[in-house]
Parts: structure tokens; sequence; C-alpha cells
């Protein structure tokens, strides 16, 4: 099967006060198709920015770049943009849902950004909310809803367009050890039932059995 | 889209100062246009009211009906100018008339013209010696039909026998009899500018061309009916400095727009990297912008025509230079809604510049 992520070589090289920060060098990393990745590794040390490159919100220095297929390495910013739209999840650090949406619209979001699918997409929806046990919230505000089940709605906008790989960016920073863990249980659960490939962004060794393999990065360097 | 529309819905209070702003803006804009239509419109209607192609002036009299004089001679060569299919005279006389039912020493300003060529809403044959037709706005004095007005320093009697609309000239209610009728007020009231048989201050003219119709004279300047509206004294003058203020009303406009959709566009900054990160193009996220300002500047429009047209109704006939039209109504708001597109402009750059690396804390 096509893996869901193929990193070769990967530098990203950022200029700062006239000098070069290396914040990725040659880094190599493979995910499965349906592989869970926890990628580990201290403030600093790159994860966020290869989480970025894999997501196509930034783009490698140099290196090739490959998810699902598409090699998205020489990508201008436009294809990127439809690329992230159609291909990948994210689920934020800080959730980051939309404030004035219901639950069920901030997943519908996903659609209304693209080329819109309407009923198609409002039927995902639903099923998506359903299976995150979320129905009977539908119509909340995220105001109206627990740090836990606001972590369930971004998990929800990150499957809206079938993606192929979701990136988790910290995901459970901001919540307590006990919802944090019931959190990445549910990350592993809807994972595995839908086959789709995750990296979990973290620096909490305690969640990275939920992970079927670990990755750790240090200077940018990643030792698998 | 949807999202800035549902933004709009559920957080109006967000919207409410632009709103209100914008909305005062517009009443301005409305209220400003409408006096300005008003002012004209009380300034041109006897110009406006007739049914030619051209107005002839004597050459010496710098468009001026007042200084004009065309004597019989001038006239009938004008009438054998090539394509000239109509021909009339024109006379006009701006005196102070005593109306029943005020003072002896309140006089209401009228113009009585004497008339050839029936302007629109008159009947082609002019009314009989001491009869004419009087300007609507004159009702609002107390004249009906039948009313006598008495003109100037020797009181000259004339009989209201009926009504015309929007014939006012310099801001003045307008009678209109005949050509015999205007020589005698004039030559009764103004002693020192009596006119002679046959003389007129102006031509009506159907056909031909102004330089043919010059040229035929030798003695005339020759307007279109608009060319000489923008003769009249004052008319340019007032349009161009309402224009000004109107101008400048609408920069006001874009400023108010670009300050309140760049500030919000800054509160925005993390949604729209989010938003940014999940698929959404820097042009969708401007399309909502430019919607949210769109429909504020578009609520600022109703909420104005209403209050333009409130106001054209309560005033009286003959009170306040105010007229409102569907016309300067819509351009108002077209002159908003540009505005706020201009003003939008602003955050756009604000916009592109969004990093979707910011959402989930990449950027360097």
């Amino acid at each position: 099967m096509t893996p869901a992520l193929d990193m070769e070589a990967v530098r990203k090289v950022y200029k700062s006060g006239g000098e070069e920060v290396v914040a990725l060098d040659h880094a190599d990393l493979a995910v499965g198709s349906d592989e869970i990745v926890a990628l580990v590794g201290p403030s600093g040390s790159g994860k966020t920015t290869l989480c970025s490159i894999a997501g196509g919100i930034l783009a490698p220095t140099s290196g090739r770049v490959v998810v699902g297929g598409d090699d998205i390495s020489g990508y201008s910013a436009r294809e990127l943009t439809e690329f992230r739209r159609e291909k990948v999840g994210f689920v934020f650090q800080t959730v980051n849902l939309v404030p004035f949406l219901t639950a069920r619209e901030n997943l519908l979001v996903v659609d209304e950004v693209g080329r819109r699918t309407g009923r198609a997409a409002r039927r995902r929806g639903d099923t998506l909310l359903e299976e995150l046990g979320l129905a009977d919230r539908a119509n909340n505000l995220p105001g109206q809803l627990s740090g836990g089940q606001k972590q369930r709605v971004a998990i929800g906008r990150a499957l809206m367009n079938d993606p192929v790989l979701v990136l988790f960016d910290e995901p459970t920073s901001a919540l307590d050890t006990k919802l944090g863990e019931q959190v990445v249980g549910l990350i592993r659960e809807e994972m595995k039932r839908r086959g789709t490939a995750a990296i979990i962004v973290t620096h909490d060794e305690r969640i990275t059995h939920h992970a079927d393999r670990t990755a750790h990065i240090t200077d940018g360097r990643i030792a698998a | 889209m949807s999202i800035a529309l549902r933004e709009l819905r559920r957080r109006p209070g967000r919207f409410v100062v632009a709103t209100a702003i914008m909305t005062l803006i517009a009443i301005l804009l409305m209220f400003l246009g409408g006096l300005l239509d008003g002012l004209t419109k009380g300034n041109t209607g006897a110009f406006r009211a007739q049914r030619a192609d051209f107005m002839v002036f004597s050459a010496t009299s710098q468009d001026s009906l007042v200084r004009s004089r065309i004597d019989p001679a001038v006239r009938a060569r004008a009438e054998r100018a090539p394509g000239v299919t109509a021909v009339g005279g024109l006379g006009s006389l701006q005196i102070g008339s005593r109306v029943p039912g005020h003072g002896p020493r309140d006089l209401v300003p009228v113009v009585l013209f004497g008339y050839e060529l029936a302007p629109r809403g008159l009947p082609a044959r002019p009314p009989a010696r001491g009869e004419a037709y009087a300007d609507d706005v004159l009702r609002s004095e107390g004249v009906r039909a039948g009313t006598v007005i008495r003109l100037g320093p020797q009181r000259t009697p004339i009989r209201v026998i009926g009504f015309v609309n929007d014939t006012e000239y310099s801001g003045q209610p307008t009678l209109w009899g005949s050509l015999g009728n205007w020589r005698a007020a004039q030559d009764a009231n103004r002693p020192g500018s009596r006119v002679g048989p046959g003389v007129t201050q102006a031509l009506v003219v159907r056909g031909g061309t102004p330089e043919a119709i010059d040229r035929a004279t030798g003695a005339t300047h020759t307007l279109t009916v608009d060319g000489a509206i923008r003769k009249l004294p004052g008319v340019s003058q007032q349009e161009s400095v309402f224009n000004q203020i109107i101008g400048v009303t609408v920069v006001i406009a874009v400023v108010v727009v670009a300050l309140f959709f760049a500030l919000i566009t800054v509160e925005r900054v993390a949604l729209y990297g989010v938003l940014k990160a999940i698929g959404a193009s820097s042009g969708t996220l401007f399309a909502g912008v430019l919607l949210q300002a769109v429909l504020v500047t578009l609520a600022a429009g109703a909420v104005g025509a209403a209050a333009a047209l409130a106001l054209d109704a309560v005033i009286p006939p003959g009170g306040i230079p105010f007229t409102t039209s569907a016309g300067r109504l819509l351009a108002s708001v077209a002159f908003l809604l540009v505005a706020a597109v201009i003003g939008c402009a602003f955050s756009l750059r604000r916009v592109l510049r969004v990093d979707p690396a910011a959402a989930i804390g990449g950027a360097q």
C-alpha cells in the first residue's frame, strides 16, 4: 500500500537576524497508510516544523516529501492550499474552533473553504459527530462545550475531508492527565477504525503507548 | 462566505459601531444629495420644462436671460435657419407679488414667464391677458385657482387659472402667461427695462443646430437646454461645491471601512491562520471580509434611504429645498459600496500575509 508519508533528507533552514537556523536536518520519516506515529522531542527540536512540512503548511528547503503518493516538495502556495484542503487533517494545540460556529458548522467549514459537496458533507459531518459521541452537541457553540468535547470536534474537523494523514499538534497539552489519556485513546480508536495514518506531535512520553511507533527528534534530526 | 454571514448574524454587536457610523455617513450623503437636487430643481425647473432642443440668447448677454434681448428681426432670421421647425419667444420677470391672505408688506417673490412654445404641463395656447398658470409651490402660499396675484409696485393683477408642477426658477415659484402678459408687467413695473413690441429675452427652438442658428442670426449664442441650465447663475458652482462635500464624505466612508475592517482582520489573524491551514485560500477569506463590508454598507444605505424618504415626506412644499429620487439614493448607496470595497482593500494585504504555520506554532 502507498505510505501515508515518506520524507527523505528533508532540510528546513530559517533565516533569523542574518543567520541561518537549521530546524530540520536531513530528516527521514516514513508513516504507513494506517500507522500512528508519535513524534516526541523537546521544545525547539523541530517537531512542529516537521509536522508543518508534512502537512503542506511549510515548504522544505531541500529534500523530498511524498504524502499519499503525491510529491509535494515542489508545490506552489496555491497547490499546497489545495493539498491541505483535500489530503491532510490538522488538530491544533489550542483546538482553534471557530467560536461563532456550532460544532456541526465547525466540521462543515472544511467543505465551505473548498469545493462544496453540500449534502454529502452534511451527511459526513453528522456521521462524524455521531461517531465521536457529539450528536447531542451538534448545535452547541464551542463556548458551550467542555475541553474534551472541543477536542473531539477538532478531531471531527480533521477527518471531514477523509484525509490520508492527520497531524495532531500537542493534542493533550491543554488537557489534564486523565482527559489527555482519554483523548489520545479516542484518537487511536478513530484513526484505526478508519485506517487513517496519524502523526501525534508531543513532548509527553506518557501518551506514546497509544502510538504504533515513536520517533524521537532532537536538533532537527530524527532517531526512529 | 457563509462563515462571514454567520458571524454577522451571531455576533452583530461586533459590527454595530461600523454600521452606526456608516449609517450616519449614508444619511449625511443622502441629505447632501437631496439638498443639491432640491436646490437644482428649484433653480432650473423653468428651463427643464422647456420642450425644445435649444435656447437662444443675444450674443452679448453672456447667456443670461435677464440681460438677453432678441428683437423681431433676429427672431425672423432664427426661424429661417436650416433645420429649425419651431421657434417661440420667452420672457421672464422676477418680482415681488402680493398674495391674498398675506400682509401688505409680506411680498411673495415670483417669476412671471411669458411663453409661446408651451413648456411641459402647459397648454399649447398661452392663457389670455391677465391670466396665468402658477407653479404648485405657490399653493403653500395659499394660492388657489381663481386667486388674483398682484405683481410689483404697480400691483399688476394676474389671475391664477391652474397649476403646473416643477417649474421653479432661481429658487422662486413661477407664473406662466402669454408674452403679452409678460411685456405688460415688465413695462408697468420696470419702466427702465421696457421691451418693445415683438422683443423677447430668449428664444426656444426646435430643430436645427446651434451653429446654424447663430450663423443665421449673426447676433445670438445658442445653447442646448442642458447647456442653458448649466449657465444659470450659481447652478454649476452649487453643484461643484456639493459634489466636493459629497466626495469628502465618501472618502470618510473609505477611512471608516478601512480602519474598522483592518482592526477586525488583525483580531482574526489566528482564526485566519487556522482556516488557511485547513485549506482556505486568501481569496476566500478576503471575500468574506468584503461580503461583511458590503452587507454593513447596504444596511447603512437602507437606513439612510429610509431617513431621506421620511425627511422628504415631512418637509412641506416651499420649505427646505430637499428632494429625493431613486437615482440619487441608489447613487449614494453605490458610492458607499465603492467606498466599502476600497476600504476593504486595505485589509487584503493583511489577509494575504497571514501565515497558516502560525496555527500550529510553526511560524519562524
